[in-house]
C-alpha cells in the first residue's frame, strides 16, 4: 500500500444537527407519558410516519432503540435475556434486543420511554415486522394495528387494488387514532406534513446525488446514518426539511473544494446490507485504511427510495403515502428489482466495486445474496466482496476473518488497477478492470 | 384396493421427483400444465380450475445433495430454500411449468425472485397473502389477488379460470378436504390404527395427483381403516407444532413414534387443509376463496390473526385432539416457526400443558439425541 489514507474527522454541521434533532426527539418521548402525549409504535420501512404526525401521535420506533442500544455496545445482553426467553439464536437480534429490554422493564436507549399506547405494525416487505409487533403488542399490552401493505410483486406501478387496499386501512388507521387522542383528524393538516416531507426528501436526494462527485463529500453508507434519522423517523417535521437545506449547501460546498470524507479517495464502492452496528467504527476503519468510500449504498434506502424521484405529494395525502409504502422503498420491493438498483449505483455513481455486507439476523436483506454476488461478479464483470457479521449481535463480528477477507479483496483490486493503468499507458487508452474475483 | 394398497401406492408416489410426478400425468393429459406451490398455502383450486395439475414444491428432502444452491444461499438459510432451488438447477423439476410462493417469510420472498432470475422461463408467481385479518377491506383485496393469479396463469398459459370451473374446483377441494378432516378425527380417536408416518405418506401423495383421485384413496382409508386390527398402548398423545413448511424426515416421524408418542394432531401439510369448513360456492368464488383465507383458516404462523392470542389456536388443537402434550418442531433457521415458538410456549404455560422442543432440517439422518430427549420427555409424563 501507498501513503495511508486517513480519515478527516471532520463531522461537520450535519452529524451535530442530526445529534440534536434526534436527542429532541427522544426528549419528548420520554416526556410524553407525564404529559399524556399518545405515542405509536411504528416500523422503519416506508412507514406512514406523517400520519401518526397528523394524528397528534408521537412516533417511536423500536429499531432505532435496538441500533442505538448496539451502538452503545449494550445489545448482547438484552439478546441474552430474550433467548433465555426462548428466543432462538436464529432468530432476528433487533428484535431479541428489544425483547429483553423489555423484559428488564424497558423501553428506551438510556433515557427512559413510555410503552406505546398504539402499535402500528406497517408490515411493508419485512415479515419479521408482523412477529416482531405481534410479541411488541403482547408484553405491552397496546393496540396492535396490522397495515398490510402489498409486497412490490407486480411490473410498474403499483396496481389499484394494492393503492385501494392500503388507503382503506390508512383511513381505518386513522379513525382509531382518533378514538385514542379525541382529535379529529384534519386532512390540511396532513398536506402540510406532506410538504415539509417532500422538502425533507428532495434535499436526501440532493445530497446523495452529489456522491456523484470525486471526491464524494460523504461516505454514503457510514455518513449517511446521520441523515436516516431526519429522514425516516422525522420526515415532516419543518425541522427535518431545514436539516436538508443545510446538509445540501454543506455538501455542495465540500464538492466545491474537493474535499470527501478520507484524505484520499482511493475506491468508489457501492455497500449493500445494513451495517454492524456493535463494531461501526471497526468496521469502518477497515475500509477507511484502504482508501475505500462508500458513494452509494442499499441501506440508506430502507425508508423510502428517493433517488429516483418520488415525493409525497401533498394534492395526493394518502393515495401518496400508499404510494410509498407500496413501492417508493427497498424492502418493499424484490431482491432481484435490488440488483438493478445497485447495478445504477455502480453505473452512475462511478464506483469500482460494491460491497455486500450479509447480515445473519436480517434474512431480507441477506437470503439469497450469493446470487446477487454471482449476479455482479459474473453477469456484469463487478468487483464484489461478501462479508458476514450482524448489525445487532455483537457475537457475529469477527474482525479477523473480516480484515483478511476486505484486505485481500482491496489489494487485489489495487492490482488490477495498476495493471489497468500500466496497461493503459502502454496502449495511451483506459482500459476497465478485468474480470471480478472474490 | 385394501388401506394397504393405498398406502403401498401413496410411498410410490412421494419417492418420485417431482418432475417425474408432472411428466407422467402430462403424458396422459397433453397440453396440459403442471404448477407447483412452495408452502405453506396457495389456491390449489385456481390451479386446478385453468386445468392444470397442481403440486407441491417442498424442497429435495433427504435425497438432493446440495451442489449449486449453497452458493446462493448462506448457511443461515433453511433447506427447504435451498434444496428446492437445487432441484431447478439439478433438472429434478424439469416438467413442472410453474411455481407459486407467498409471502411466508423472507426467505421465501428472496427464493421467488431468485429462482426467476435463475430460471427465466419458469412461470412464477408471488402472492401476496393477507396479514390484516379483520380490515373490511380484505376480502375484496385477497379477490382481486386470486383474480390476478388467475390472469397470470392465463397470459403465461393460455388457460382461463371462469368462475363456473372456480366454483367446481372449490367443491371438488371441499370434498377433498372434508376427507382429510375426517381423516385427522379418525386418528384423534383411534391412533393406533393410523400411524403418523401413513397419515403423513398418505397427506404427501394428496399434493402429487388430481384431487378427483386423491379422493377415491381417502374413502378408501376411511372405510376401511377402522377395521384395522390394533390395541391403544399406553402412548403419550401429542400435538406437532412448527413443521408447516420444510418437511422433517420420515425418520423423525417414525423415532416420534418408537419413543412413545401418539401424534394425534400436526401442522404438517397446513396449506393443503387450510380451511376448517368448506368454502362457499355460492357468489363470487374467487371472493369467497379469498375470504375464506382469512376467515376460514386453521391457524398458522405464516398468517397474523388480530382475533386471538398466538397461543389460543394451538391450545384449542391440544383440548380437540384429547393431547396430553405438545412438541414443537421448527425447522433450523425457520423464522416464523422459532418467533412463535415463545408465545406458544408462554401460552401453554399458562395452560399448564407441557412442552418440549426439537428442531430439525429435512436432510437430518441421526436420531439417537433425538430420540432420547423425547423418550425422557414421555416417561416423565407418563410415569410420573
Ligand atoms: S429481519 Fe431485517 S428488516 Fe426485518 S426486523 Fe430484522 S433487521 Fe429489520
Ligand atoms: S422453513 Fe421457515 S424460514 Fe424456511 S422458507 Fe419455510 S417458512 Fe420460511
Amino acid at each position: 500500500m501507498a501513503t495511508p489514507v486517513t480519515e478527516r474527522q471532520y463531522q461537520g454541521k450535519v452529524h451535530e444537527h442530526s445529534r440534536r434533532l434526534m436527542s429532541d426527539w427522544m426528549g419528548r418521548l420520554s416526556r410524553a407519558e407525564a404529559e399524556g402525549q399518545p405515542t405509536g409504535a411504528i416500523m422503519i420501512s416506508g412507514n406512514c410516519v406523517e400520519l401518526l404526525l397528523a394524528c397528534h401521535i408521537l412516533p417511536m420506533f423500536p429499531e432505532v432503540t435496538a441500533l442505538q442500544n448496539a451502538i452503545r455496545h449494550k445489545s448482547l445482553p438484552l439478546i441474552l435475556k430474550a433467548e433465555q426467553a426462548g428466543y432462538s439464536s436464529d432468530n432476528c437480534a433487533y428484535v431479541k434486543a428489544d425483547i429483553g429490554l423489555f423484559l428488564d422493564g424497558g423501553m428506551g436507549p438510556g433515557k427512559p420511554m413510555p410503552f406505546p399506547t398504539i402499535t402500528v405494525c406497517n408490515y411493508v416487505g419485512c415479515n419479521v415486522y408482523v412477529k416482531w409487533f405481534e410479541h411488541l403488542a403482547d408484553l405491552s399490552g397496546s393496540k396492535l394495528f396490522m397495515l398490510d401493505v402489498p409486497f412490490a410483486r407486480t411490473a410498474g406501478e403499483p396496481t389499484q387494488a394494492d393503492v385501494q387496499y392500503v388507503i382503506s386501512q390508512l383511513k381505518e388507521l386513522i379513525a382509531l387514532c382518533e378514538g385514542i387522542t379525541g382529535k379529529k383528524f384534519d386532512i390540511d393538516e396532513l398536506r402540510e406534513i406532506l410538504g415539509y416531507s417532500a422538502r425533507a426528501e428532495e434535499g436526501y436526494a440532493r445530497s446523495k446525488a452529489l456522491c456523484k462527485a470525486h471526491p464524494t463529500p460523504f461516505d454514503a453508507y457510514f455518513d449517511a446514518i446521520n441523515m436516516m434519522g431526519p429522514i425516516n423517523v422525522l420526515r415532516g417535521t419543518k425541522e427535518a426539511a431545514e436539516f436538508f437545506d443545510v446538509a445540501v449547501v454543506e455538501f455542495e460546498e465540500l464538492v466545491a473544494q474537493k474535499l470527501g470524507p478520507l484524505s484520499e479517495e482511493r475506491f468508489r464502492t457501492v455497500v449493500e446490507g445494513p451495517p454492524p452496528y456493535p463494531y461501526y467504527k471497526n468496521f469502518r476503519n477497515l475500509f477507511a485504511k484502504w482508501g475505500a468510500v462508500a458513494v452509494a449504498s442499499t441501506y440508506s434506502t430502507v425508508g423510502g427510495i428517493w433517488e429516483w424521484g418520488f415525493r409525497h405529494d401533498p394534492r395526493h395525502p394518502l393515495e401518496s403515502i400508499a404510494e410509498q409504502m407500496l413501492r417508493e422503498n427497498l424492502t418493499n420491493r424484490s431482491i432481484t428489482s435490488r440488483y438493478q438498483q445497485i447495478k445504477r449505483y455502480v453505473e452512475e455513481w462511478d464506483a469500482d466495486a460494491l460491497v455486500i455486507h450479509s447480515i445473519k439476523s436480517c434474512r431480507l436483506f441477506s437470503a439469497g445474496q450469493g446470487d446477487m454476488r454471482d449476479y455482479f461478479t459474473r453477469e456484469l464483470g463487478v468487483p464484489t466482496l461478501l462479508v458476514e457479521s450482524d448489525l445487532e449481535d455483537p457475537r457475529y463480528y469477527a474482525e479477523a476473518q473480516l480484515k483478511n477477507r476486505i484486505d485481500a479483496f482491496f489489494e487485489s483490486l489495487e492490482h488490477k488497477k495498476v495493471v489497468a493503468v500500466g496497461a493503459a499507458g502502454r496502449r495511451g487508452a483506459g482500459a476497465p478492470p478485468s474480470e471480478a474475483t472474490l | 384396493m385394501t388401506p394397504d394398497q393405498v398406502l403401498d401406492r401413496c410411498r410410490e408416489l412421494v419417492n418420485q421427483p417431482l418432475g417425474a410426478v408432472a411428466l407422467q400425468w402430462k403424458a396422459a393429459h397433453p397440453g396440459g400444465r403442471a404448477v407447483a406451490a412452495y408452502p405453506v398455502w396457495a389456491p390449489a383450486e385456481i390451479i386446478h380450475a385453468a386445468g392444470m395439475l397442481p403440486l407441491a414444491l417442498l424442497g429435495g428432502g433427504t435425497s438432493v445433495e446440495l451442489t449449486h444452491a449453497d452458493a446462493r444461499f448462506q448457511s443461515f438459510v433453511c433447506s427447504v430454500a435451498k434444496s428446492s432451488l437445487e432441484l431447478g438447477f439439478q433438472g429434478i423439476v424439469k416438467g413442472v411449468d410453474g411455481f407459486v410462493f407467498s409471502n411466508i417469510c423472507d426467505v421465501a420472498r428472496n427464493l421467488s425472485s431468485i429462482w426467476k432470475r435463475n430460471f427465466p422461463d419458469a412461470f412464477i408467481d408471488y402472492l401476496h397473502l393477507p396479514q390484516n385479518s379483520t380490515s373490511p377491506s380484505v376480502p375484496v383485496y385477497a379477490a382481486n389477488e386470486l383474480r390476478r393469479l388467475a390472469a397470470a396463469f392465463e397470459q403465461a398459459f393460455g388457460l382461463k379460470v371462469t368462475e363456473p370451473a372456480l366454483a367446481k374446483s372449490i367443491e371438488i377441494y371441499n370434498a377433498l378436504r372434508a376427507r382429510l378432516r375426517a381423516l385427522y378425527a379418525f386418528r384423534i380417536a383411534e391412533p393406533q390404527k393410523l400411524s403418523t408416518t401413513e397419515l403423513y405418506v398418505a397427506l404427501r401423495a394428496v399434493t402429487c395427483v388430481p384431487p378427483e383421485e386423491a379422493i377415491g384413496w381417502l374413502d378408501v382409508l376411511l372405510a376401511d381403516l377402522p377395521r384395522r386390527d390394533a390395541r391403544p398402548r399406553d402412548r403419550l398423545r401429542v400435538v406437532v407444532e412448527g413443521a408447516f413448511c420444510e418437511q422433517p424426515p420420515l425418520g423423525l416421524l417414525e423415532v416420534l413414534e418408537e419413543a412413545g408418542c401418539y401424534v394425534v394432531e400436526d401442522d404438517l401439510f397446513l396449506g393443503w387443509r387450510w380451511f376448517t369448513s368448506d368454502v362457499a360456492t355460492d357468489g363470487d368464488p374467487f371472493e369467497r376463496l379469498g375470504a375464506a383465507y382469512v376467515n376460514q383458516a386453521v391457524p398458522s404462523s405464516t398468517r397474523h390473526e388480530a382475533r386471538e392470542h398466538r397461543s389460543a389456536g394451538l391450545i384449542e388443537k391440544v383440548r380437540r385432539s384429547q393431547a396430553q402434550a405438545v412438541i414443537f418442531m421448527p425447522a433450523k433457521f425457520c423464522e416464523p416457526a422459532l418467533f412463535d415458538y415463545v408465545l406458544m410456549k408462554q401460552g401453554l404455560e399458562r395452560a399448564a400443558i407441557p412442552h418440549m422442543i426439537v428442531e430439525f432440517e429435512e436432510k437430518m439422518w441421526t436420531f439417537e439425541r433425538t430420540r432420547n430427549e423425547i423418550e425422557t420427555f414421555v416417561e416423565s409424563m407418563l410415569f410420573d
